[in-house]
């Protein structure tokens, strides 16, 4: 499926979705990597250690996590703009998504957008609550939405209303 | 259409040349290809073929295909993707295998 | 007539490296480049780079190119020639080259062919409109000089490079119809198709297009799906909206200059056409003759950079220069070649080589 849709199904995610109760316990890094590919900027860029050293360049990283954090830094790194963090406890109704986003306009701290999903369909309204943009990133910004808690599984994009 | 604001890049442009196409006045910048400035200005069919007189425009832009030819200040079959835009330089459209009659 | 002890025709990612490698090493060398600029397609390429990151991985690819660049101006023993393009190579080793509307001559000791390669057409209906274009036109004008190519475009081809594109017009604020591709699987990357499907840009596998209409330009596209046997299917068409058609429907390897120096030559369809066989330094059947990048086989800009690293050592030692680190430097490149090109989407790559090995 994925290999003629480029929409990952539910088998292919769950082999790469940290377990609830890992989710449960706060920020959390999900790599949405598939395929064997010769790649290895996100095993690099973990100061933490939490990326698996690729043995084989082509080997999918996997995530030690319990050392993951979630603090994002291997978001930017990722070539393939794959890598997500997730925060289910950001408050009692909301979970958060850290996603990478290279598209003008830029969202801004506090505005309303419109949450999609991998295929691009609007699922809810989500909220920008963080926006990191600076030299670390190299303009693959981070942003942070809060959505319902239901979805977090589900948003991996965002739509600015605003035109350029 | 020019992109003034891009997520990644940052576009220098030269200083701004006035030439023109088919005799009507195009604006380009000095170090853009004619095929862009043609382009930036919405003007896509760039010559006609030779038998069938069909449009013809731009394909590989790199100076690799023979797409583009153009007469340029009276010189036919000109790569217009990879010669620059000069001041006051005159650009046609150009009909199947051109001519070289201004100049001879 | 110049003399110098390597010649590198070709100033993309493949040439630079050979250029770089040799002259780093203390080897004479000229580097011809027909553009007024360094980094061939590098420059376009606005998306960080794949591959190992210590060969540039996690870098945009002008980056690359800007750092390539830097390198190549540290060098006091390379000469670069810009605005040069190289005509013919002549029984005597020759090198013609024209710059500024003057025939130059070049005898070089050594040559390293690096001339990269171009795009691929699709035979259809009207395929000469104006508005149908390769996928390195749409970057050259949108990236290189910051020109909106299109307002709606059609994608043809879901290898990396249209994906790649199709996420580059995207960022130009171009709406992406779709991305239609002839075979059963997407062929780039899958987390580059990832990406644009979350931007909503359908990806239809086993489609082709049929037509394009319009006046003087393109208005229209028309596809249809394809069957087990490529066969257009009757009734499947469909119409769609657009000014722009982009076809990333492949590359060819630019060969002109290794047919003219008689390198035995051989059909490889893995590797994108006619390709000149070579030994484990690269070198062709013709002595002093090395190939590096696209014209030896199209791949990733990562292995031309590669390739062209071990051309212009080969040549550099062939010389007596480099002799300390070759083995080790040698041994280092190969390797990463075959890391790179071992996993699954490096098997048509060496299917294709398997072909190509001078002496095997």
């Amino acid at each position: 499926m994925l290999e003629s849709t480029g929409v990952p199904t539910v088998e292919d995610l769950k082999a790469r979705m940290p377990s609830k109760e890992r989710l449960a316990r706060g920020p959390v890094a999900m790599i949405e990597c598939f395929q064997r590919i010769p790649c290895d900027p996100c095993y690099h860029s973990c100061k933490r250690g939490a990326i698996s050293k690729l043995i084989d360049i082509n080997d999918i990283p996997q995530v030690d996590y319990e050392k993951c954090n979630g603090c994002g830094l291997c978001i930017s790194n990722c070539p393939g703009l794959a890598i997500f963090v997730l925060d289910q406890n950001y408050d009692e109704k909301y979970g958060l998504i850290k996603m990478p986003y290279e598209l003008l306009p830029r969202p801004e701290i506090g505005e309303e957008v419109v949450a999609l999903n991998r295929e691009g369909q609007e699922v809810c309204k989500g909220k920008v609550v963080e926006v990191r943009d600076g030299k670390i990133q190299d303009k693959t910004a981070i942003i942070g939405v809060a959505v319902p808690k239901k979805f977090l599984m589900e948003v991996r994009n965002i739509k600015v209303g605003r035109s350029k | 259409m020019r992109l003034e604001k891009h997520p990644i890049l940052e576009f220098k442009r030269g200083k701004k040349v006035t030439f023109t196409f088919n005799g009507q006045e195009v604006e380009g910048y000095e170090g853009e290809t004619i095929a862009a400035a043609l382009h930036a200005a919405g003007i896509r069919k760039l010559s006609e073929s030779q038998k069938l007189h069909r449009p013809r425009g731009l394909f590989c832009a790199i100076g690799n295909c023979s797409s583009c030819l153009m007469k340029v200040d009276g010189i036919p079959n000109v790569k217009i993707c990879i010669t620059k835009v000069r001041e006051g330089m005159r650009v046609e459209e150009q009909k199947g295998k051109g001519d070289l009659s201004e100049n001879y | 007539m110049k003399t110098t002890e390597i010649l590198v025709i070709g100033g993309g990612p493949a040439g630079l490296s050979a250029a770089i490698s040799a002259g780093s090493r203390g080897a004479k060398v000229i580097l011809l480049e027909r553009d007024d600029f360094l980094g061939g397609q590098l420059i376009k390429q606005t998306h960080r780079f794949f591959g190992s990151k210590r060969e540039h991985a996690g870098t945009r690819g002008f980056k690359i190119a800007e750092d390539l660049k830097d390198r190549i101006k540290k060098l006091h023993n390379v000469e670069v020639m810009v605005s040069a393009r190289a005509l013919g190579f002549y029984e005597d080793g020759v090198v013609t080259v024209l710059k500024d509307e003057k025939m130059h001559k070049i005898k070089a000791e050594k040559v390293i062919v690096a001339t990269g390669a171009h795009e691929k057409f699709l035979p259809f209906i009207n395929n000469d409109l104006p508005g149908i274009y390769g996928a390195g036109a749409v970057q050259t004008l949108m990236n290189v000089y910051g020109i909106v190519p299109a307002q709606r475009i059609l994608m043809v081809g879901a290898g990396n490079i249209g994906l790649i594109v199709s996420y580059q017009l995207m960022q130009a604020g171009v709406e992406v119809a779709a991305i239609i591709e002839a075979a059963p699987r997407i062929g780039g990357y899958l987390v580059h198709a990832s990406k644009v499907r979350r931007m909503g840009v359908p990806i239809l596998t086993r489609h082709t297009i049929k037509a394009a209409y319009g006046t003087n330009r393109v208005e229209k596209a028309v596809i249809c799906q394809l069957d087990d046997k490529w066969q257009h299917i009757p009734g499947t068409e469909q119409e769609l909206e657009v000014d722009t058609i982009c076809l990333a429907v492949g590359l060819s390897p630019l060969t002109e200059i290794l047919w003219q120096a008689e390198c035995e030559m051989i059909f490889v369809p893995e590797l994108g056409g006619h390709v000149p066989l070579r030994d484990e330094n690269l070198e062709t059947s013709v002595p002093g003759i090395y190939v590096a990048g696209d014209c030896a086989g199209v791949e990733e800009a990562t292995a031309a950079m590669l390739e062209g690293e071990l051309a212009g050592l080969s040549a550099a030692y062939s010389l007596g220069y480099g002799e300390a680190d070759f083995k080790e430097r040698r041994e280092q490149i190969v390797t990463n070649l075959q890391n790179l090109r071992s996993g699954p989407v490096g098997d048509k790559i060496r299917a294709g080589l398997a072909k190509v090995r001078r002496g095997a």
